[in-house]
């Protein structure tokens, strides 16, 4: 057993203080220390981006990241993107098309096209496919994805008009 | 912006796109799957698996691992003699049945075999004990080709079936030797169906929480079957089935992977009964690619007989199925859906197939979306294409010429089965007119004669699904479904299909809503706890909703008969209707709303002759038969001659899937189907390698696709009602995974046919094509 170490963090704009093993991931931290379950283990090495998560503005892999790294950053979960009741253009997007099936990639999808929208208003559906290349999806064939970011970013750009 | 999801009473929710129930908690990150589930004084097992594809344990020392702080405690083989075993539930005559323990004795038959169990404090504490397990091993001759493991000489798998079968099968129908026989034209082919591994997003997962003084065990599992899986976890462990609670919470997705029992549900079980605390097993994503079950994994032998003018006479199969090493639930049952459905939509009159069902040293194949059907329809539709090109006959007219007719239903197949309802020739002329088809072939030869690599494929499939009349399925094929109405008027669908990912609680919601007149916020669907649901079926084989809607279908009659007795006690009359959450007296006009019908029911300061208080229904339904879906995809790719990439440019997918209950839905069936059909048919292997390692054994080796890898999916439907059940639907969970493989394969093939190549085997990877185009079609 290894000493544990306190991490001071910002999550979901919430100032948030934990212990835990210098060993232990992001992923692991937030699932089994802090409480939020929202954000999913699909591989655990990297590869499916079910436990993507913002991290100081950039998508991480949590699975990646060590929880100490979370020490000073400002991390934002799936739990963090809707406002009280008011849900994200990108979550109501999803639930307009139906984007989502099972639901487990999911959250890692909304955190994923959230940050993309941040940054790009108006992407192209090549650099939508090639930004969620990152997260994999086994139900939905990505179809209904894809077209939910595209109109949420439609979406978007109509609020800010 | 907004789509309403409320509609006024006159309108029916049944055929609208409207949104899932389910979704508002899983796009929040709220929803709770297994490895969410947290408990007081929980604990975390992991489990040694073996590295070698066959091996003698010559010794296992746990000490070390017994002896690391926070160790709680080690089991192996020995520990859980009385656990009984893994359960097969296919029957076949003759069929070799091989002990399979929850954790191996003193010999491992695959790479991930587990060995033993550690249960300890913490996740990580439980991993470390795992490498202080000694264990000493004697590795062995392993053999992991199906085909290799029939030559004389092979590794056997199991030392007392040296021949390393499990069963052959043998099934005809008509004259197959008179129609080769007679035949002007007889075509042969090797197919393969590659080893697939599922991928559902989330692995495999247990907790196991047992109260000694109740004497009950409560199960959570990631599963498609929680009261099979009940009913067979208390065999394994001696328990009554009352005192076993199965819960299946959210589902990351199962495709046929979790419509299994394992081991670890039984081990898990056994070891809260050990410790008398909770644990957890999840299962991590290489243990899910070496010890959940694969899919497909044939090599298939097929020669067609055809007259001059393109009629079909006769199809035989020589199936090798790679079984693995073990029988999981339904792994020997698998090859015969393929030799069911081997005619496909053509008048085959005369058929014959034998399946070898071969051991290997890896881990089991069992039903992985479609379940033999991909298979079936990838072997005729590839027939049907290299007929056509040996009679030079256009791909399209072939089919249209061989189809059963729109006028011969129901249609008895040369193997047996009784196909309900088509019209086969009308998704492939609606996906030819998509296309353009005429047009398309003329572009095709322009961009062919300018040295493009381009190609068109066809497929047009059948399937068997809506699992299925009893007597044809290892459990019953039966689907139960409770309808409640509560005082207040509310009403709740009990459904014994688990749905998970599928969309059941918006659907069968929509069927409640209709029926009671009610709005579908009033409806919840419930489903997935054998404490609360009344025993069901599952969710597998496209039946979710053309067997377990059916059942919700009839469950609402009995209570709509009920609601309209106290509809006339209430109103004093004998000629009430009711209808739009009203019954009405056409008498007087009087009204009364079910909400107060539902008071009364349950007040019961009167109650209707012959009749018990409350607003409760339970049907068990039984189908008559299964039910038939079919439809056309034509997909067009060109091949890069640089880098042998293939590029679809376009897929046309037409299905006929009966009535459609949610237009919204069925199309995210279609795609997530094709999706996973085009992983088959282009990057998709599972690779083990001449010792039985499992080569692919994550997922950076192992090529799901993502989102740039795949096209959008032009999806169109055409409507045959399904006769079988009174909603129409004939199901749709696999048809796209059964229509694709073939279709990409005929477009490349086509794409490539100018260099002589004929057949090619999945997956179309780039280097295969590179190194086929360098070497002039020349394999």
């Amino acid at each position: 057993m290894h000493r544990k170490v306190p991490v001071q963090t910002t999550i979901n704009g919430e100032p948030v203080e934990f212990l835990c093993e210098p060993r232990q991931s992001l992923l692991e931290c937030l699932r089994d220390v802090i409480g939020l379950t929202g954000t999913k283990e699909g591989c655990n090495d990297g590869n499916c981006g079910a436990c993507t998560v913002l991290m100081d503005g950039r998508i991480v892999n949590s699975c990646l990241v060590l929880g100490v790294e979370a020490q000073g950053a400002q991390i934002t979960t799936v739990e963090g993107i809707a406002r009280g009741n008011q849900l994200h253009p990108v979550q109501q997007a999803f639930l307009q098309n139906a984007a989502l099936q099972c639901g487990f990639c999911t959250p890692g999808f909304i955190v994923a096209a959230k940050a993309l929208l941040d940054q790009e208003p108006a992407p192209s559906e090549e650099r939508i496919r090639l930004w969620l290349a990152n997260n994999l999806c086994r139900c939905t064939g990505y179809d209904k994805i894809v077209r939910a970011v595209e109109q949420a970013a439609q979406e978007l750009r109509e609020v800010k008009a | 912006m907004s789509m309403a999801t409320t509609v006024t009473k006159a309108e029916t929710l049944v055929g609208r796109r409207l949104r899932r129930k389910e979704d508002p908690r899983l796009i929040t990150g709220t929803a709770t799957y297994v490895d969410d589930i947290q408990m007081p004084g929980m604990h975390y097992a992991a489990i040694l698996r073996s590295p070698h594809a066959a091996a003698r344990i010559r010794s296992l020392n746990v000490q070390p691992a017994l002896d690391h702080p926070g160790v709680a405690a080690v089991f192996t083989g020995a520990d859980v003699a009385g656990v009984g075993p893994v359960p097969c539930g296919a029957s076949l005559p003759g069929l070799r049945v091989p002990a399979h323990s929850v954790l191996a004795r003193d010999r491992v038959y695959f790479v991930g075999h587990p060995v033993a169990v550690v249960v300890a404090t913490d996740r990580y504490v439980a991993a470390d004990a795992l490498d202080l397990i000694e264990v000493e091993y004697q590795p062995l001759p392993a053999v992991a080709n199906p085909e290799k493991a029939l030559e004389p000489g092979a590794p056997a798998v199991h030392p007392e079936w040296p021949d390393n079968l499990a069963f052959t099968y043998h099934q005809e129908g008509g004259e197959p030797d008179r129609a080769f026989a007679e035949a002007d034209v007889v075509v042969r082919q090797r197919i393969i169906s590659q080893r697939l591994i599922p991928t559902a997003m989330e692995t495999r997962g247990v907790v196991a929480d047992y109260r000694g003084a109740e004497k009950s065990l409560t199960i959570y599992s990631s599963t498609q079957i929680p009261h099979l899986m009940r009913s067979l976890v208390a065999q394994m462990l001696g328990l009554a089935e009352n005192r076993l609670r199965v819960i299946t919470p959210e589902v990351g997705g199962g495709f046929g992977s979790k419509l299994n029992v394992y081991a670890e549900e039984a081990l898990m079980g056994f070891v809260a009964m050990k410790i008398g605390k909770p644990v957890k097993w999840i299962e991590s994503r290489r243990e899910n690619f070496q010890c959940t079950i694969h899919g497909r994994g044939h090599v298939d032998y097929y020669e067609i007989a055809a007259r001059k003018d393109g009629a079909v006479l006769g199809l035989r199969l020589k199936l090798i199925q790679d079984l693995g090493a073990y029988h999981q639930l339904l792994t020997p049952a698998i090859p015969t859906l393929s030799v069911l459905m081997m005619p496909g939509l053509y008048k085959f009159r005369n058929v014959s197939a034998d399946i070898l069902g071969v051991f290997t040293n890896c881990v089991p194949t069992d039903a992985y979306r479609g379940a033999g059907r991909p298979e079936a329809t990838h072997g005729v539709e590839r027939m049907m294409d290299l007929l056509a090109a040996e009679l030079r006959m256009d791909p399209a007219e072939l089919r249209l010429l061989n189809f059963i007719g729109a006028d011969e239903f129901p249609y008895a197949t040369a193997t047996g089965l009784s196909y309900d309802s088509g019209n086969y020739a009308e998704p492939l002329k609606k996906a030819l007119d998509l296309v353009d088809y005429h047009r398309l072939r003329e572009q095709q030869q322009q961009a062919k004669a300018s040295g493009r690599l381009v190609g068109i494929g066809i497929s047009t499939y059948g399937e068997i699904c809506a699992f299925g009349p009893s007597p044809a399925t290892p459990a019953g094929g039966w689907e139960s479904a409770t309808v409640k109405i509560e005082p207040s008027g509310a009403v709740t669908v009990m459904t014994g299909a688990s749905p998970h990912g599928q969309g059941e609680e918006t659907t069968f919601a929509q069927i409640a809503a209709d029926e009671l007149g009610v709005p579908i916020e009033d409806v919840i669907v419930v489903h997935g706890d054998t404490a609360i649901v009344q025993y069901g079926i599952g969710t597998f084989g496209s039946r979710g909703t053309a067997v377990g809607g059916p059942a919700v279908y009839y469950a609402l009659q009995d209570l709509k008969a009920k609601i309209l007795k106290f509809g006339e006690l209430l109103l004093e009359s004998s000629d009430v209707t009711f209808s739009g959450g009203v019954c009405t007296c056409n008498r007087t006009g009087k009204t009364v709303t079910l909400a107060q019908i539902a008071a009364a029911s349950y007040r019961a300061m009167k109650l209707p002759p012959n009749t018990e208080p409350g607003l409760v229904a339970t049907h068990f339904w039984e189908p008559p038969n299964f039910a038939f879906p079919f439809g056309a995809h034509i997909v067009v790719s060109e091949v890069d001659p640089e880098t042998g990439q293939v590029e679809i440019k376009r897929y046309v997918a037409v299905d006929d899937c009966g009535k459609i209950i949610n237009p919204l839905l069925v199309d995210g069936q279609v795609h997530g189907g094709v999706v996973q059909g085009l992983g088959q048919a282009l990057f998709e292997q599972a690779v083990y390698d001449q010792d039985g390692q499992l080569v692919t054994g994550e997922l950076m080796d192992y090529a799901v696709p993502k989102a740039t890898m795949v096209p959008w999916i032009e999806s169109d439907h055409t409507t045959t009602p399904s006769p079988v059940n009174p909603l129409g639907v004939k199901g749709v969970g696999e048809a796209g995974t059964i229509g694709c493989s073939p279709a990409v394969v005929n477009s490349v093939v086509d794409a490539l046919g100018h260099l002589g190549v004929r057949h090619l085997d999945m997956p179309l990877t780039p280097e295969k094509l590179w190194k086929l185009i360098q070497a002039g079609g020349q394999a």
